[in-house]
C-alpha cells in the first residue's frame, strides 16, 4: 500500500486541498429555503402565491385600520367622522377610533363603579395578579403559604373591597317571637349551629370507636374560621358599599371567571371521584349531575338561574342577579371540571391505590396524601384550558343583562357623543385584542404546564 | 343514626320556614332596609337611564325617587336593579324589588293573572314606527313588506302582528333579546322599521348615527298606558305608589313647584294646605309622615316639572305633554283629590 | 403468632357496625338521597307556593294555544294567525338542528383543511393555518358572532342596490334571496333515480371491496358512484323534460320578492359557528395525524403509495381513532353554540321558544325544562351516533 499524498512524485496527485466551493445557489440561503418552503412544485406555488395576494389584500388595510389612519385623541364623535357625517376627516377615510376607546376606558374597565371608589377594584386586581403569578412559575417558593393566601385571604379580602363588606346579619334559625331579628340573633344561631354540628362530630366518632379530638377540632377550625369570616364581613369598615349592578367591565368578567372556577373545582373533585365511586347511588347521581350539565347550553343555565331560580327560593328569599349568575357558571364549569379531574384519577396507575391501601391509609387519607396531588397536578393543563373556556363562556352573561366587559362595549355604542360609522368596529377590534391576549397568553402558560409534565413516562 | 338524620332534616326546615316568614308589609320591609328597591329599565334615555358616572336620571326614576322622599324624606334613599323585559314580572314577584317602575304597559292578564297590581299611569303611550327618511314613506300603512326590529319579551311584538294582519300586510320580525341590539342592527340597515312604544322610539333615535335621517310616523297602533307596578295583596303599599303620583298631579294642578314649596306651606288654598299637610292627618292614613307630599314635591318636583325636565320639549327627547297634559288641559293626567 | 391472631379476628369480627364499609357506603348514600329528595321536595314546594302567589298558570295547556307573533325564519308553514305554540317549538328545533348539521359539515371541512395545512411543509401555508387557529379560537364565540353579524350587515347593500349574482339569485342585508326550486309533475322520477344511484353504489361498492380480497383487482367505485348518483339522475331529468323550474326573486318594494330567503343571521351564525369551531377541530385533526407512527408513512412509500394515496388510505384511517372521540365533543359544542343565536335573534330555539314564547306566557319553569330537555336529548343522540361509529371504527384487535 502506497501512501500518495506522502509521495511527492506523482505528478498527478493534488498536493493541497480544493478550496472548499459554495454550494450551488439553489441549494442554499433564501433560495433555497423559498424552494424548499414555498415553491417545492407547480401546486404549493400556486397556493403560496393565492394566500401572498390574500395577505396582500387584507393585511395593509387592517394595518392602515389599526395603526395609521388611526385616531388616537380626541373629545368626541368629531375627530372620528368624516366632513359628510359632521367630523373633521376626509371623505374617504376610513380608520380606528381609539379615542373612543379611551375615554370609555375606564368604564370597560369598572363598570359604573363610583370613580373614588375604585382603587378598591385596583387593590383587588394587584392581588390576584401578584398572588397568582408567583403561584403559576414553577420554581418560586413558598407555594404552600401562596396558596393559603389565593384561597383564603384573597377571596376574603376582595369581597370586603369589592362591595364594602358591612352586612347586616339578621339570623336564620331563631323564629321571630324568640328573639328580635339583630345580629345578636345571628351569632346565637351560628352557636347553635356549632353546637349541632359538634354534637353530630362527636356523635359520629363515639360511633366510630375513635378518638373524638380530631373531630371536634376540626369542626371548631371550620365553623370558628367561617365566624371569622363571617365577623370580618360584618365589620364596618367604612367603605362604601358598591352595589353589583354598578360592577361592570372587565371586573364582572374577572369575578365571574375566577369566583366559577374556584367555585366548580372543589365540587368537580367531589362529583369526579363520585363518578368513580362504587357506591350505586352516588355514582348514579353524579353522572346525572355531570351529563345534565354538559349537555345543555350554558344560556339556558343563565336563563335558568336568572329567571327560573328564584321560584324555587322560599318567598323572601332573594339572590342578586350577579349571584344567579354566578350560581349557573359554577354549576356548569363544575360539571366539566369534574370530567377534567376524572381523566387525571384515571391516569394514576392502579397500584398507587393499591400502595396506599396496603399502608393502611382510608379513603380520605388516600386520596388527600397520595390520589389527589398527583391527579391534580396532572390536569393543571387541562384546569387552565377549563378556565380559558370560562372565560370566553363569561361573555354569555350580556345576554341576561349583566355588562361583562363584551357588555361594557357593546353598550358603548349606543352612547350618541361618540356615535360613528367606526366606532362598532373600533369597539369590537378592541375587544377581540384584549381577549386573545388574555386567552392566548393562558393557552401558552398551558402548553409549557403540558411540556413540564410530561415526563415521557407515558407508554 | 337515623335520630341524627331527622334532626338534621328539622333544622333544615325550620331554615326555610324562618325563611319564609321573613316576609312582611312592604313598607316595613322598606323601612327595615332603609331603602326602596326599584326595577328600572337597562337604559332608555327619558326614562330611566344611568348616565356615565352611574347616577340613574329620567322619569321612572324620579318616581322612585318621589317614593323615597314620601317614605323617608330623602331621594336618595332609594336603590334601582335594571331590569331587562324578561326579568322584569318574576323580579318583582320574588320580591327582588319594591316597585316596578320600568315603563311597564298596563294590560288586563298582567293586572290580573300574573299577581300585580297597576297602580296609576304615569306616562299614557303608545306603539309607533320609524323609519329612514330616505325610504320616503309617510305612513304605517306603506309598510307592507317590509323588515321590522323590535325587541321580545313585550307586548309589541303581538301588537305589530295585530296591526299587519288587521290591514292585510306583509312583514318580516326581527325579534332581539336586548333593546340595545335592537338599535344596533337598525342603525346597520338590518330592517326598514324599528317599532316600540313612541316614546321609546325618541329616546333610542337619539343612539343612532344620525338620528336626523329618521322620523317617527304618526300613526299610533296601540294604547300603552305606562305605570308603576306592586305586588297584589298589599294595598297599602299599592296606596302609597298611587297617591306619590297623585300628590305630583294635585302639586302641578294647585301651582305648588320644587321652587315655591316652602312658601306654598303658607298657602291660604285649603286643597293645598292638605296636600302639604298643615291641614288634616292624610299621610297618617297611608302610614307615612304628614308632610309626605310636600317631601315629594321638594326632592322631585311636581309631576309637571319632572315631565319637562327628563322628557319634555327642551330635552333632546323633545316630547310634547300631549295627552299627558293635565285633565284642564286636555289631556289624561287627573289626580284625585285630596280630601 | 401474628399469623393466629389475624386469623382469630376474621372469625370473629369486632368491628364496630359503622367501620364496616360497606354498611358505611350504604349510610352515606341514605344520606345523600335523603338531602337531593329534600332539596327537591323543598324547591318543588316552594316552586307551586310561588306559581300560586303569582298567580302563574302551570301545566302545559299553553302548548295548544295561538302563539301570535312572527317568526323570520321557519322551515314549516308558519303563521302568526293560527299556529300555536307546540308549532313554535317545533319551527324553533328545526332551526336549531338546521344551523347545527350545517355548521358541523362546514366546520368539519374547513377544520379538515386547516389541521393538515398545519401539518404542511409550505411555510407560509403553515403560517397562515397556525394564526387562523390561534386568532379564532382565543376570541370568545359570541364576539364572533357579532362581528359577523354586524360585518355582514354593513357590507351587504340596501335591498335598493341589491347585488345581483345572476341565477343564484339576489344579495342584500335583508338576506341572499335565492330562486326557489319548484319541481314540477314528472319531477319524482329524477329523485328515484338518485335514491336508486345511491342504493346500486353501496352494493357496487361492497361488491368491489370484496373481488379486491379475493383477487386483488380493483374496481373504479369512485367514478361508478359518480356516474350513478349524479349521471343517472342528470340523464333522466333531461329525458323527462327538464320538470324543475325556479322562482326567481325580483327586487322591489322593501325587499325582493318571490324566490326563498336566506335571512343575514342565518349567515351570520352559519360562518361564526363552522369558522370558530374549525379553529379547533384543526387541532384535533393536527394532534391525530401526529399522532400516528411516522413508521406508517415510511412503510406506505417504501411500499411505492405516493404522498395523496399515504394520506388517505393509511395515515387518515388511523388518525380518525384518535379524531373521532374529542371531534364528538366539538360537533355538540357546535350544537349547543347554536343557541348564542338569541344575541342576534336567529329564530332557533333558545330564541323563539325559550326566548319570546316564554316572554309571552311566563311560564319559565316549563318551557325551559323542556327546552334544556331537547338539548340533553339532542347531545345525548349525537354522543351515541358517534359511539357507534367510534366502535365501528376502532381498531379490530385479535
Amino acid at each position: 500500500m502506497s501512501d500518495t499524498s506522502n509521495n511527492p512524485s506523482a505528478a498527478f496527485v493534488r498536493n493541497e486541498m480544493i478550496e472548499q466551493s459554495a454550494a450551488p445557489a439553489r441549494a442554499v440561503g433564501i433560495v433555497a429555503w423559498l424552494r424548499g418552503n414555498l415553491f417545492s412544485n407547480w401546486v404549493d406555488s400556486v397556493i403560496t402565491l393565492i394566500i401572498l395576494y390574500g395577505l396582500y389584500l387584507m393585511i395593509p388595510p387592517l394595518l392602515n385600520f389599526a395603526f395609521f389612519d388611526a385616531i388616537w385623541s380626541g373629545t368626541d364623535r368629531t375627530a372620528c367622522t368624516t366632513e359628510a357625517q359632521g367630523g373633521v376627516r376626509a371623505p374617504d377615510w376610513f380608520g380606528g377610533c381609539w379615542a373612543y376607546v379611551d375615554a370609555y376606558f375606564n368604564q370597560f374597565i369598572y363598570g359604573r363603579y363610583p370613580d373614588d371608589e375604585q382603587w378598591r377594584v385596583n387593590i383587588v386586581f394587584i392581588m390576584f395578579f401578584g398572588g397568582l403569578a408567583p403561584l403559576l412559575i414553577p420554581s418560586v417558593p413558598f407555594k404552600q403559604a401562596n396558596i393559603i393566601f389565593m384561597s383564603i385571604v384573597f377571596p376574603v379580602a376582595s369581597f370586603i373591597l369589592l362591595t364594602g363588606g358591612n352586612l347586616h346579619y339578621t339570623g336564620f334559625l331563631l323564629p321571630g317571637f324568640v328573639m328580635e331579628p339583630s345580629a345578636t340573633r345571628f351569632w346565637v344561631d351560628y352557636a347553635i349551629i356549632t353546637a349541632v354540628v359538634l354534637a353530630i362530630g362527636y356523635g359520629v366518632s363515639r360511633g366510630t370507636d375513635s378518638d373524638p379530638e380530631p373531630m371536634v377540632k376540626m369542626v371548631l377550625w371550620i365553623m370558628g374560621g367561617l365566624a371569622v369570616v363571617l365577623a370580618l364581613f360584618a365589620v364596618p369598615f367604612g367603605l362604601e358599599p358598591v352595589e353589583t349592578d354598578r360592577w361592570g367591565g372587565l371586573l364582572v368578567t374577572l369575578v365571574i371567571a375566577i369566583t366559577g372556577i374556584a367555585v366548580s373545582l372543589p365540587i368537580g373533585i367531589a362529583l369526579a371521584l363520585g363518578r368513580r365511586s362504587n357506591m350505586p347511588i352516588v355514582k348514579l347521581f353524579s353522572v346525572i349531575f355531570i351529563e345534565f350539565w354538559r349537555g345543555v347550553p350554558l344560556i339556558t343555565v343563565l336563563f335558568m338561574s336568572s329567571v327560573m331560580l328564584p321560584l324555587f327560593l322560599p318567598e323572601g328569599v332573594h339572590f342578586d342577579k350577579l349571584l344567579r349568575a354566578l350560581i349557573g357558571v359554577a354549576m356548569f364549569s363544575a360539571a366539566y371540571m369534574a370530567e377534567v379531574v376524572r381523566g387525571g384519577l384515571q391516569a394514576i396507575p392502579k397500584g398507587q391505590y393499591e400502595g396506599a391501601m396496603a399502608l393502611g391509609l382510608g379513603f380520605g387519607q388516600m386520596m388527600r396524601m397520595i390520589i389527589l396531588p398527583q391527579a391534580l397536578t396532572l390536569v393543571i393543563p387541562g384546569i387552565v384550558n377549563t378556565f380559558i373556556g370560562l372565560f370566553k363562556d363569561t361573555t354569555l352573561v350580556l345576554i341576561i343583562g349583566l355588562f361583562d366587559f363584551l357588555g361594557q362595549i357593546q353598550s358603548s355604542f349606543t352612547d350618541p357623543t361618540w356615535a360613528s360609522p367606526v366606532q362598532l368596529v373600533s369597539g369590537y377590534m378592541f375587544a377581540a385584542f384584549v381577549y386573545f391576549v388574555f386567552c392566548f397568553g393562558m393557552s401558552r402558560y398551558s402548553a409549557y404546564m403540558e411540556r413540564r409534565l410530561d415526563t415521557g413516562h407515558k407508554s | 343514626m337515623k335520630r341524627r338524620i331527622l334532626s338534621v332534616i328539622a333544622g333544615t326546615a325550620v331554615l326555610s320556614l324562618a325563611a319564609g316568614a321573613a316576609s312582611a308589609a312592604t313598607l316595613d320591609d322598606v323601612k327595615s332596609k332603609d331603602s326602596v328597591q326599584c326595577g328600572v329599565s337597562q337604559g332608555l334615555p327619558g326614562f330611566s337611564n344611568p348616565d356615565q358616572d352611574g347616577n340613574w336620571t329620567g322619569l321612572d326614576v324620579d318616581f322612585c325617587r318621589a317614593v323615597a322622599a314620601a317614605i323617608f324624606g330623602d331621594p336618595s334613599k332609594v336603590k334601582f336593579t335594571p331590569l331587562s323585559a324578561k326579568e322584569r314580572f318574576t323580579a318583582l314577584q320574588s320580591g327582588d324589588v319594591d316597585v316596578l317602575s320600568r315603563n311597564t304597559t298596563w294590560t288586563m292578564s298582567r293586572d290580573t293573572a300574573l299577581g300585580l297590581n297597576f297602580s296609576v299611569v304615569n306616562y299614557y303611550d303608545g306603539q309607533g314606527f320609524m323609519v329612514r327618511k330616505d325610504l320616503g314613506v309617510n305612513s304605517a300603512l306603506e309598510l307592507s313588506g317590509a323588515s321590522i326590529c323590535t325587541n321580545t319579551g313585550t307586548t309589541t311584538e303581538l301588537n305589530v302582528a295585530d296591526y299587519f294582519r288587521a290591514n292585510n300586510m306583509e312583514y318580516e320580525l326581527v325579534a332581539f333579546e336586548k333593546a340595545d341590539e335592537v338599535v344596533a342592527a337598525y342603525d346597520a340597515g338590518r330592517c326598514d322599521v324599528y317599532t316600540t312604544d313612541q316614546s321609546g322610539l325618541y329616546a333610542q333615535r337619539l343612539k343612532l348615527t344620525d338620528p336626523g335621517a329618521h322620523i317617527v310616523l304618526p300613526e299610533i297602533i296601540s294604547k300603552e298606558p305606562l305605570g308603576p307596578v306592586v305586588r297584589q295583596g298589599d294595598d297599602q303599599w299599592l296606596n302609597i305608589i298611587k297617591w306619590t303620583h297623585f300628590a305630583m298631579l294635585n302639586a302641578e294642578e294647585l301651582g305648588v313647584t320644587q321652587a315655591n314649596v316652602d312658601e306654598m306651606k303658607s298657602s291660604d288654598n285649603p286643597s293645598v294646605k292638605r296636600l302639604l299637610g298643615t291641614e288634616g292627618e292624610f299621610g297618617g292614613a297611608i302610614g307615612l309622615g304628614n308632610d309626605w307630599a310636600y317631601n315629594i314635591i321638594k326632592a322631585v318636583g311636581n309631576y309637571g316639572e319632572t315631565f319637562d325636565r327628563n322628557v319634555g320639549p327642551d330635552t333632546p327627547l323633545a316630547i310634547s305633554r300631549g295627552v299627558n297634559a293635565q285633565w284642564n288641559q286636555g289631556g289624561l293626567q287627573y289626580g284625585p283629590p285630596i280630601r | 403468632m401474628a399469623l393466629q391472631d389475624v386469623s382469630q379476628d376474621v372469625g370473629q369480627p369486632k368491628v364496630a357496625l359503622f367501620n364496616d364499609p360497606k354498611i358505611r357506603g350504604w349510610v352515606y348514600q341514605i344520606v345523600l338521597l335523603v338531602v337531593i329528595i329534600y332539596l327537591v321536595v323543598v324547591g318543588v314546594q316552594n316552586m307551586f307556593a310561588n306559581l300560586a302567589a303569582q298567580n302563574i298558570a302551570s301545566g302545559f295547556g299553553f302548548i295548544g294555544r295561538n302563539a301570535g307573533f312572527a317568526i323570520s325564519q321557519s322551515l314549516l308553514e308558519y303563521s302568526q294567525a293560527e299556529s300555536s305554540y307546540g308549532k313554535v317549538y317545533v319551527v324553533g328545533l328545526l332551526n336549531t338542528v338546521s344551523i347545527a348539521f350545517i355548521g358541523i359539515l362546514l366546520a368539519t371541512v374547513l377544520g379538515f383543511l386547516i389541521g393538515i395545512a398545519r401539518l404542511s411543509h409550505n411555510f407560509i401555508v403553515r403560517g397562515v393555518a397556525t394564526v387562523y387557529v390561534e386568532i379564532f379560537r382565543n376570541i370568545p364565540l359570541l364576539l364572533h358572532i357579532f362581528i359577523w353579524y354586524f360585518g355582514v350587515l354593513r357590507l351587504l347593500p340596501h335591498p335598493r342596490n341589491s347585488g345581483d349574482l345572476g341565477w343564484l339569485g339576489l344579495l342584500n342585508n335583508r338576506g341572499w334571496f335565492a330562486p326557489k326550486p319548484l319541481p314540477q309533475e314528472l319531477f319524482f322520477i329524477t329523485a328515484i333515480a338518485f335514491v336508486i344511484g345511491i342504493i346500486v353504489t353501496i352494493f357496487i361498492s361492497r361488491w368491489s371491496r370484496q373481488r379486491q380480497a379475493k383477487t386483488g383487482q380493483q374496481f373504479p367505485v369512485f367514478w361508478t358512484g359518480v356516474g350513478l348518483i349524479l349521471g343517472m339522475p342528470v340523464l333522466v331529468f333531461l329525458v323527462t323534460g327538464t320538470p324543475l323550474e325556479f322562482d326567481y326573486p325580483v327586487a322591489g318594494g322593501f325587499r325582493p320578492s318571490g324566490g326563498m330567503t336566506i335571512i343575514p343571521e342565518f349567515i351570520a351564525m352559519l360562518l361564526a359557528l363552522s369558522s370558530y369551531t374549525a379553529a379547533f377541530i384543526a387541532e384535533i385533526v393536527r394532534a391525530g395525524i401526529m399522532a400516528v407512527n411516522k413508521g406508517q408513512t415510511e412503510a406506505a412509500h417504501a411500499l411505492g403509495l405516493r404522498h395523496g394515496p399515504t394520506l388517505r388510505l393509511v395515515i387518515i384511517p388511523q388518525a380518525m381513532r384518535v379524531i373521532i372521540p374529542p371531534l364528538t365533543s366539538q360537533y355538540l359544542n357546535l350544537t349547543k353554540n347554536s343557541s348564542l343565536a338569541v344575541a342576534i335573534a336567529y329564530p332557533d330555539l333558545v330564541s323563539v321558544f325559550a326566548g319570546t314564547a316564554l316572554n309571552q306566557t311566563g311560564q319559565a319553569v316549563e318551557i325551559l325544562g323542556v327546552t334544556m330537555l331537547t338539548y340533553l336529548a339532542l347531545s345525548l343522540l349525537t354522543a351515541a351516533f358517534m359511539n357507534w361509529y367510534n366502535a365501528k371504527m376502532a381498531l379490530v384487535e385479535r
